[in-house]
C-alpha cells in the first residue's frame, strides 16, 4: 500500500491558501508515491468551495464541518484531529501563526515525532526521513533525521516549496464530519472572542514603489533621522522589520513582514535587516532589492539583487549626500 | 499568581556571525558570546508585571549545562524571586519534546498558575511550550502579545497573527503561554543587579530529582537527530558592489536610477 501523506489546508473566504499546493511538491519530495489526502476544516458554502478547489490537486479531500469550526481556533482543532488521524500518518502543516498554535501539542497527544519549519526534504532511507531546517535565523541549515516509524507531524515553512499545480486528480471528498465529532464538540479551556484588525498608519507602505525598510542595524532610535533622509532624497517611505517596531521606534504599520504588512514595491532597499523568513515573507512582486549590511553572512544576500557589505550608518548618509546632489 | 519562566542561553545572534565548523558536526562556538534567548526577556518582564500588579512569585527555569546559571541568574536580577536550573549529563542531545517531558517533571512538583515561555529560540522551532501544554493538559496560546489577567481563574490573551493582526483569547489558568517580542519593554539588567543574585541560592535538578529514567530523554530518547551543519545553498545571490565607499555609492546610483529606484 501507497504511504499516505496527509496535509492540513489553510482556508479563508472559500480560498485555499498558498501553502495548499506547496505541500504537494513537499509531499512529493518526501516520498513521490504517496498518495495525497487533504484534510480540510470549516463550515458551510465556503468549505465547499475550497474542498472542489482542492480535489483537482489531491487523490483525496477529508472534509469536516462544523459551525464550531468557522473560525479556525487550534484549542478545538487539536483535540478533533487526534480523534481522526490515522496513527503513524505524516502530517504537514503551514509553519504560520495557526500551525505553531496547534501542532506541538498535536505531535504530544498522537504520540508521534514532530519537526517544525521545514525547508526541505530529502526522501524516506531505512525508515528515516531526511530533512531540512535553518537556525540562527537562516545562517545555517542542518540536516535533521526524523524517525517516522509512529508517524510524524511536520511545519513546512510557507513559500520554501514550489507551488505544484501539475497534479489533477479529480479526487474524491470525504465527509469525515461525523467520526470528528462522534464524542460531540470537545470541551476547551480556550475561547475565541475575536479578531483586532492592525491598526492603519500615517503611511500606507503596501501603495509604495520604493521602500527604504530598516532594522537592528540602525543600533539606535536617533539614526533613524538618516533612513528618512535617504528616503526623502530617492522619493520613497520609510518601513522596517519587526525588531525596530519592537522597541516601539516605529508604528507596527510601518512593518513589512508575515506579521506586519506585505508590500510590493519596484525597489526595496534592506538597511541593516538580517532577512529572516517572516521579513522576506512579507515582499512580494520581486522588487529590485539592494541590501546593506554589515555582517557578509546576512540571509538578506541571498536574495537581495545588489548588496553592500558596510556599516550603514557611514553609508547611508553618503549615498543621500550623492542622490542630493544629482538632484541638483 | 505563581509563574513559572522557562529561559534558554543561546549563541547572541546580534553579537556573533554564525558558522558551521570545520567538520559540520556543529555551529564554530569557540568565540561565540552567549546571553538569554531574545523572546524569554519579554516572557519573564510580563510575568514581573503581572506580579507585580496582583501579588505571587516567579520562578525561572532553564534545561542546560552550567554555563545556563548564568543567564537564570540575569532573570532573576531582572526580578525573578528563584531560579532552578534543570541540569544532568543524560539530557544531552535532547530533543524538543525531551526538554518537554522534563519540564514537565519539575513543574509536578511545584504548584503553578501560568507557565511562560519564549515564543521560539536559537532553532526557530518553537515547540516547548505548546508540547509542554499537551503533555499537561493546560490549555495553550502561542505568539502571545497582549495579556490581561482577569480574575484568578482566567485571563485574556491577544495572539499575533499574520498581517498585524490579533487574535483574542479568553483562557483558564493554569495554562502555558508562549510570549511574542514586543508585548513590553524589557527592563535594563545592570551589574549591580546581577551581582546582588550572584550568591543567591540556585538548586540544581538532575534526573533522579526529577524522577525521570535516562532512556526517555537525551539521544537514545529523541525521535529527531540533527546529523550535520551546513551552510545554505547561496543560489545566484547579490551582486556584492565592492571598491572604496565613493565607488560603490556610484555603482549604487546608476543602478537605482535604472530601476526606478529615485524619483
Amino acid at each position: 500500500m501507497a504511504r499516505e501523506v496527509i496535509a492540513y489546508i489553510i482556508h479563508k473566504e472559500g480560498i485555499a491558501d498558498d501553502t495548499a499546493i506547496e505541500m504537494i511538491s513537499a509531499a512529493h519530495k518526501i516520498d513521490p508515491d504517496a498518495k495525497l489526502i487533504a484534510l480540510v476544516a470549516g463550515s458551510g458554502p465556503q468549505l465547499d468551495t475550497v474542498c472542489n478547489q482542492i480535489a483537482a490537486s489531491f487523490q483525496e479531500v477529508w472534509k469536516i464541518d462544523n459551525e464550531a469550526l468557522a473560525y479556525p481556533d487550534a484549542e478545538l482543532i487539536r483535540p478533533i484531529l487526534t480523534g481522526i488521524l490515522p496513527s503513524g500518518s505524516i502530517v504537514l502543516f503551514p509553519n504560520n501563526t495557526f500551525g505553531m498554535d496547534l501542532t506541538p501539542g498535536l505531535s504530544i497527544k498522537l504520540d508521534t515525532a514532530y519537526l517544525a519549519d521545514v525547508v526541505d526534504f530529502e526522501g524516506i532511507e531505512k525508515g528515516k526521513l531526511k530533512t531540512v531546517r535553518q537556525e540562527y535565523s537562516g545562517q545555517v541549515s542542518t540536516h535533521v533525521l526524523c524517525d517516522i516509524s509512529k508517524g510524524i507531524i511536520i511545519t513546512v515553512r510557507p513559500g520554501a516549496f514550489k507551488a505544484d499545480e501539475s497534479k489533477t486528480f479529480n479526487g474524491s471528498i470525504i465527509d469525515k464530519t461525523n467520526e470528528a465529532f462522534q464524542e460531540g464538540i470537545p470541551r476547551v479551556a480556550r475561547r475565541f472572542l475575536e479578531i483586532v484588525e492592525a491598526e492603519v498608519g500615517e503611511v500606507d507602505i503596501t501603495k509604495s514603489e520604493i521602500l527604504i525598510s530598516v532594522g537592528r542595524g540602525i543600533e539606535d532610535e536617533d539614526n533613524l533621522e538618516i533612513v528618512f533622509d535617504l528616503a526623502e532624497a530617492l522619493g520613497g517611505d520609510v518601513s522596517c522589520s519587526r525588531p525596530i517596531v519592537d522597541a516601539k521606534w516605529m508604528e507596527k504599520s510601518r512593518q513589512v513582514g508575515t506579521s506586519g504588512q506585505t508590500v510590493k514595491p519596484k525597489v526595496y532597499i534592506a538597511l541593516g535587516i538580517s532577512g529572516s523568513f517572516q521579513h522576506l515573507g512579507g515582499i512580494k512582486g520581486a522588487p529590485f532589492i539592494v541590501a546593506v549590511n554589515k555582517n557578509p553572512k546576512a540571509p538578506i544576500f541571498q536574495i537581495a539583487d545588489v548588496g553592500v557589505v558596510q556599516d550603514l550608518l557611514d553609508f547611508i548618509p553618503e549615498l543621500t549626500d550623492k542622490i542630493n546632489e544629482i538632484k541638483g | 499568581m505563581e509563574i513559572l519562566v522557562c529561559v534558554k542561553r543561546v549563541p547572541d545572534t546580534s553579537e556573533n556571525e554564525i558558522e558551521v565548523n570545520s567538520d559540520g558536526t556543529d555551529i564554530e562556538r569557540g568565540d561565540l558570546v552567549y546571553s538569554v534567548n531574545e523572546w524569554d526577556n519579554y516572557a519573564v518582564e510580563e510575568a514581573i508585571q503581572i506580579r507585580d500588579k496582583i501579588g505571587g512569585s516567579i520562578t525561572v527555569v532553564s534545561v542546560g549545562d552550567d554555563d545556563a546559571e548564568e543567564v537564570i541568574r540575569r532573570e532573576m536580577a531582572m526580578g525573578a524571586d528563584r531560579g532552578i536550573l534543570l541540569s544532568d549529563k543524560v539530557f544531552e542531545g535532547a530533543d524538543g519534546r525531551a526538554i518537554a517531558s522534563i519540564i514537565k517533571a519539575e513543574v509536578d512538583k511545584g504548584k503553578y498558575d501560568l507557565i511562560l515561555t519564549g515564543a521560539q529560540a536559537d532553532d526557530g522551532a518553537g515547540q516547548v511550550g505548546g508540547m509542554l501544554a499537551a503533555m499537561l493538559d493546560w490549555p495553550y496560546a502561542s505568539l502571545v502579545n497582549y495579556l490581561e489577567v482577569i480574575d484568578n481563574q482566567k485571563i485574556k490573551v491577544g495572539r499575533e497573527i499574520e498581517g498585524g493582526n490579533q487574535e483574542i483569547h479568553e483562557i483558564n489558568l493554569p495554562c502555558v503561554l508562549s510570549i511574542q517580542t514586543g508585548i513590553n519593554e524589557p527592563r535594563y539588567v545592570g551589574i549591580r543587579g546581577i551581582r546582588k543574585v550572584a550568591s543567591a541560592e540556585l538548586p540544581i535538578h538532575g534526573a533522579k530529582e526529577l524522577g525521570i529514567s535516562p532512556e526517555a530523554v537525551g539521544h537514545t530518547g529523541a525521535k529527531v537527530q540533527k546529523v550535520d551543519y551546513f551552510v545554505p545553498d547561496l543560489g545566484e545571490g547579490a551582486e556584492i558592489l565592492e571598491g572604496s565607499t565613493d565607488e560603490i555609492v556610484e555603482q549604487l546610483v546608476e543602478l537605482l536610477k535604472s530601476k526606478g529606484g529615485i524619483k
